[in-house]
């Protein structure tokens, strides 16, 4: 039936489908090419030449976890001021000082981050 | 030519199996452009390198080593597929897809010319950082299941650097957003023809964060600290060898002109250009797409690698303020212009 309008979505269905057929077709046909002559030294984990020492997943600088916190707020943020932007025209002069206010106090937290060096790495 | 016209922009007047068809040859004519550019993006970076440090660059393999791309790809297709010992095997697989799908679904959302889009939603940016955010686990991932120490270095630090260049990113878009006043990049580009040279000079401090992000986000020198060779070998992908690390290598590739496609549509008014070019309607983006892709190879050539804390001092102390800043500006102008 003509004049029937498909959902905007399912290109990128189709999109996802031929992405992920690529990458796994792509590894599938080179297993059928090439060799596989394994032993042990070539499947040990690259360290310049060496035998390994240690596990390789040691503990690391709690650093990252900070960075991680603050990227949950900071993108909380971004997405909750996507909304507002685009419907910036319609909310007028209300919506804009409400949103000043919000930044302002999200700058709070920011100021108080920087200053407890959160965003230090020395 | 009609019935062309007629599939390309009114799909609508066919039945919903003809409908389906035209998705797929458009998604398949879009993909295929792409590996296209991809291949020989390869080939011009090594050219224009080359001729940056006075050297020829790829000679041999035919005409001015015009078939270079090809002979890389039948090598690393040929190469044995070396999985280490103490690879967590499943995550080892998926990840390099993981990253070649969230590159190659990003493209399905960017408007090529008038009409021409494959998924003409209506959150086509909000798409995109999602697809961008997703590219995140395939390096993570592929950092941590190799279970090596360059690998696992190369995944931490590439982790921290993608979320925290993000922000900068999104938010830098959020004042072409409120110009637009809407998340779908072809209403994006429409909004830029009223203004000479599009969202660049209004937005300018906006363009300047993104375009640092995109650096940082796709992994490009100066900021490509997750694979810097003189310490961590080639970090989250030390470990792939032959046809799995080509898919993360033409991820890069992808992810680098996707984000440039971004760039061009949402700051230098997407396909239209100073005047129109018959029959070719996507001239203009294109034309655009290969002086931002030089731009790259240019900034690669150009400039030494960032400290660690330089890159995150940069992203947290400066982009985001600056970012914040852009938006603020913009809102007070865009109130006082209403009065």
């Amino acid at each position: 039936m003509p004049g029937h309008v498909l959902s905007p979505y399912l290109p990128i269905l189709v999109l996802m489908i031929i992405a992920l057929g690529f990458g796994l077709g792509s590894l599938v046909a080179g297993m059928l090419v090439r060799p596989r002559r394994p032993y042990p030294e070539k499947l040990m984990p690259y360290e310049s030449g060496n035998p390994p020492v240690d596990e390789p997943r040691y503990r690391f600088s709690v650093k990252f976890y900070i960075v991680a916190m603050l990227f949950v707020i900071f993108d909380v943020e971004a997405i909750f001021l996507y909304p507002w932007a685009v419907t910036f025209d319609k909310l007028g002069l209300y919506a804009f000082v409400e949103m000043m206010l919000f930044i302002a106090i999200l700058m709070v937290g920011y100021v108080y981050a920087w200053k407890k060096d959160a965003f230090r790495w020395e | 030519m009609d019935l062309l016209y007629n599939a390309v922009f009114r799909p609508e007047t066919y039945s919903p199996l003809i409908q389906v068809l035209i998705i797929l040859a458009k998604a398949l004519v879009v993909v295929g452009v792409l590996m296209l550019h991809v291949t020989y993006a390869t080939y011009f970076e090594r050219k224009s390198i080359g001729h940056m440090q006075v050297r020829l660059g790829p000679m041999r393999v035919g005409p001015h080593g015009l078939l270079q791309p090809i002979a890389d790809f039948i090598k690393l297709f040929f190469k044995e597929d070396i999985i280490p010992a103490s690879a967590d095997k499943p995550i080892f697989f998926i990840a390099p897809a993981i990253s070649i799908f969230a590159g190659m679904t990003a493209i399905s959302v960017i408007p090529f010319f008038s009409g021409f889009v494959v998924a003409n939603i209506n959150i086509g940016l909000l798409f995109i950082f999602a697809m961008s955010s997703l590219n995140a686990y395939g390096v993570v991932l592929a950092g941590w299941a190799s279970n090596s120490k360059y690998s696992f270095l190369g995944g931490l630090r590439s982790s921290a650097q993608v979320i925290s260049y993000e922000i900068a990113m999104g938010l830098s878009l959020v004042g072409v957003m409120m110009m637009a006043g809407s998340l779908n990049l072809s209403e994006i580009v429409r909004a830029q023809q009223r203004f000479p040279g599009g969202f660049f000079w209004p937005q300018a401090l906006g363009f300047f964060v993104f375009m640092v992000a995109a650096f940082a986000e796709t992994n490009r020198t100066p900021f490509d600290l997750p694979e810097a060779e003189s310490e961590l070998v080639a970090g989250y992908f030390t470990e792939y060898s032959g046809m799995r690390f080509a898919l993360f290598y033409v991820a890069e590739y992808i992810g680098m002109i996707v984000m440039s496609l971004v760039g061009i549509t949402c700051f230098l008014g997407g396909w239209n250009g100073p005047f129109a070019i018959p029959y070719l309607p996507f001239a203009w983006l294109f034309i655009k797409l290969y002086l931002f892709i030089f731009f790259f190879y240019w900034v690669r050539a150009t400039l030494p690698r960032y400290r660690y804390d330089q890159l995150m001092a940069l992203g947290w102390k400066l982009l985001i303020p600056l970012a914040l800043l852009n938006i603020i500006g913009t809102g007070l102008v865009k109130m006082l212009l209403k009065g």
